[in-house]
């Protein structure tokens, strides 16, 4: 087990380099650092010393890739390879281009989004459970065929338009939540019940609709007709049964999302004005601060690997039929 | 003078490949038959009907051009305008020219907000004023509005019903025809749904589709029937005109993603060894990245290099254009590696079936086996997935917009007509007819597509076939 998760997090190394090199070559040398000075400048006439002054106050005037001036190792690490994109590897972000501790926003601002992921996230799985049970307990009735129909419907509004409603509903036409905002301590229940209901309601659709799948699948099994066969009532096929096994595919659908929950989610953070990473990247994006969009990608690969890694983890854990080797 | 983008040619190109699709597939039965089983579907065809109604608006919209100056005296030569217009502006151009001076609500005759105006004998009044445009034809709107307004759509639904009843009368007749059968005989099996092809829900569907664009068309004449938006322009022709970003951004970027995609994903399944290595390894880095962050990386640095080299585009839609067109790009990017994954699984395991043995013992070359005994049989994954993908496409168009690295902020998308709309949520009374506009057009877009593509699922994937 440990042998096989040290070869998995040694395979990851790779991946993690070549998210590097592709984010570098993205921000470095499609857009070399004079036209990202340029566009922060604001100006297509800057002056050639507005450039270098900015270049040199954020760490952009170094050679690219090798520098030739420099004694020994630093050839290599007095570089903006090395300085901007391999430090990423030992998680030190460094400032942004407005000149903030990236790594400390991070450490702040990574529980608020958790404060809103974790509950939509578990809330969100078990309603589309209990749907996704209820519908297939009616297979083949008007409930299955209009739940299905409900489901489509559902998925077909865009997330925008549930974020609208709700804020609209619920905050403006019957006061019950503030619109948005965000507080600290128990203080933040209530700003955070709106979006927690938003994110629920608005994976209804898609998420009902894929539990069906997964559990009418399970019911054409052969174990399922023993079960029945053997008088077993149609309550106790499902919870004892079905539900157990249609655990096992369900499982690796959420534990892959499970280290992205830190990166909180963009639309629901920045409508709801709360200060997680979803809204911290939406803001690197709108002020076009390279640094922070760096990180986030460079973040948000690790937490996907890791997801990868857990979902094969949790395999061996809930299937005794999968070994790791 | 014919001004065609880049989104617009590769729009036709797709056309293209879609009716050279259609003509291959016409012969083969196996390929007309899961067709067949898609058109029994009166859900599927009724679908169908409002996406190729949405088409239809959207190729409209993407033949451009520069229209003609009146011609100058002294030499007579014909002068273009530098606007560039599309057939569809053409048509529509009484709802594009009628600009109010800001906000007015769905069939309103006075503006949203209240001006100062000067009475005749010389006073000075806040009131709100008459709309320039909208119910100006009316001399006393509050009790004649009503009235005008069912009368004129009554009236444009009788001529909508006309012109449905002469399409059903030509398509039963052709159908007579075509099947050397007596009309009334195919009338009767079209209103018990026994035909082949459920023609009777596609004519439904049809005759509202007909029945309401004749009395949308004929109240634009005299109202803004979804109001008018900040700086008075019409948002019903911005709705319609967001038809053609929308159906771009959902088709292109699989036309786009589907070379790589394909040839990698067998490539992968059917070489195995280093090849294999390579574009696993390949996939699982991009896959890696979050989609929205490589796209919003992706967009920065295409604005950063926009703004650098802002003298090279004539004008600002053929920038807009660009941008459009970048976007599917790098869509396409970030989307191809899941049907890629799902190529490679699936090609892995043909690649031991027998028939692929026998070939390969024949000495078949190795690109003749790709082509001709195992891309034919993904091809209904690849079919599946373009479907599937096309609704999420068009809803993330409006996600993107609103994170503003979606599509250009002066292209009319539903994206941006949300984005715009959302900072007016909070005024008294609420500005609602923006969001209700996109909401409408996109839900019924997305709507028709996932109804459709599932239909198609159940027709094409072998094992849901199976369990029939």
């Amino acid at each position: 087990m440990i042998a096989y998760i040290v070869r998995r997090l040694l395979y990851a190394m790779p991946i993690l380099i070549g998210v590097n090199l592709l984010t570098f070559v993205l921000f470095f040398v499609v857009n070399t650092p004079d036209d990202i000075a340029r566009s922060q400048l604001g100006d297509r006439r800057v002056t050639v010393q507005a450039i270098d002054t900015w270049k040199r106050s954020h760490g952009y005037h170094k050679p690219m890739i090798y520098n030739g001036n420099a004694q020994g190792f630093g050839k290599l690490t007095d570089t903006v390879f090395f300085q901007k994109s391999l430090r990423l590897f030992a998680f030190d972000f460094g400032r942004s281009d407005s000149g903030r501790d990236i790594g400390y926003d991070i450490g702040q601002r990574m529980w608020p989004s958790l404060a809103i992921a974790v509950p939509t996230l578990v809330v969100g799985i078990l309603v589309n459970i209990t749907f996704g049970l209820l519908i297939a307990f009616f297979r083949g009735t008007y409930i299955d065929f209009w739940g299905v129909v409900t489901c489509v419907i559902l998925l077909s509004v865009s997330s925008l338009f549930y974020i609208i409603g709700g804020q609209y509903l619920l905050s403006k036409l019957f006061h019950l939540v503030p619109i948005s905002g965000y507080d600290t301590g128990v203080n933040a229940f209530k700003f955070l019940l709106l979006p927690v209901v938003v994110g629920v309601v608005s994976g209804i659709g898609s998420g009902t609709r894929w539990y069906r799948t997964l559990f009418l699948e399970e019911i054409g099994k052969d174990y399922v007709r023993t079960a029945r066969a053997k008088g077993l009532s149609e309550q106790r096929v499902l919870f004892r049964h079905v539900l157990r096994n249609a655990l096992i595919p369900l499982l690796t659908g959420i534990v892959v999302v499970l280290p992205l929950l830190f990166m909180g989610s963009l639309i629901v953070e920045s409508f709801f004005g709360v200060p997680g990473l979803g809204s911290y990247t939406i803001d690197g994006i709108q002020r076009q601060d390279f640094a922070i969009v760096r990180s986030m990608v460079f973040l948000g690969s690790v937490l996907y690997i890791i997801g990868l890694l857990l979902t094969d983890i949790s395999y061996t854990l809930v299937d005794p039929r999968v070994r790791l080797q | 003078m014919l001004f065609l983008f880049w989104t617009d040619v590769l729009i036709f190109l797709l056309v293209g490949m879609v009716l050279i699709f259609v003509l291959y597939a016409r012969r083969r039965e196996h390929l007309r038959a899961p067709w067949r089983e898609v058109g029994r579907s009166g859900v599927a065809m009724g679908s169908l009907v409002v996406l190729v109604f949405y088409v239809a608006i959207g190729l409209l919209d993407s033949i451009h051009f520069r229209p003609a100056l009146s011609p100058n005296e002294d030499n007579g030569q014909v002068k273009y305008a530098n606007e560039i217009v599309s057939v569809f502006d053409w048509l529509v151009t009484p709802l594009k020219i009628r600009e109010e001076k800001t906000y007015s609500a769905p069939f309103a005759a006075f503006l949203y907000t209240k001006e100062t105006v000067e009475l005749p004998d010389g006073r000075q009044r806040r009131q709100f004023p008459r709309l320039k445009y909208g119910a100006s034809h009316l001399t006393d709107p509050e009790t004649e509005k009503t009235t005008d307004i069912v009368t004129t759509g009554m009236l444009a639904a009788v001529k909508g019903l006309l012109v449905w009843g002469v399409l059903c009368t030509v398509v039963i007749a052709a159908l007579g025809k075509w099947k050397h059968q007596a009309l009334r005989s195919v009338l009767g099996q079209m209103r018990a749904g026994q035909t082949t092809v459920r023609w009777r829900s596609m004519l439904y569907t049809l005759g509202v589709l007909v029945v309401l664009s004749f009395v949308a068309a004929d109240l634009s004449m005299k109202y803004h029937i979804l109001g008018t938006d900040k700086v008075g322009e019409n948002v019903f022709y911005q709705a319609l005109k967001s038809i053609r970003t929308g159906l771009v951004i959902g088709t292109l970027t699989t036309l786009i993603m589907l070379p790589f995609a394909v040839l990698l994903g067998l490539m992968a399944g059917y070489f195995r060894g280093w090849v294999d290595d390579v574009i696993q390894y390949l996939y699982t880095t991009l896959s890696s990245i979050p989609g929205v962050l490589l796209i919003a990386a992706a967009v920065l640095i295409l604005q950063v290099y926009l703004d650098n080299h802002a003298d090279e585009f004539s004008s600002v839609s053929e920038r807009a254009d660009l941008r459009l067109l970048f976007l599917c790009l790098i869509l396409g990017v970030t989307s191809w590696t899941s049907l890629c994954r799902y190529l490679r699984g699936e090609t892995l395991k043909l690649r031991e079936v027998d028939y692929i043995q026998a070939a390969t013992a024949l000495g078949v070359r190795h690109f003749t086996i790709l082509t001709r005994h195992i891309l034919p049989n993904v091809m209904h994954i690849v079919l599946i997935t373009v479907v599937l993908d096309f609704s999420a496409l068009v809803l993330a168009e409006a996600v993107l917009s609103y994170v503003q690295i979606g599509v250009d902020p002066t292209m009319n998308s539903w994206g941006n007509m949300i984005n715009s709309a959302r900072l007016e949520m909070a005024r008294e009374p609420i500005v609602w007819w923006s969001l209700f506009s996109a909401f409408i057009f996109m839900f019924s877009l997305v709507l028709a597509a996932n109804l459709f593509s599932d239909a198609l699922r159940d027709a094409f994937d072998p094992r849901l076939r199976q369990q029939r």
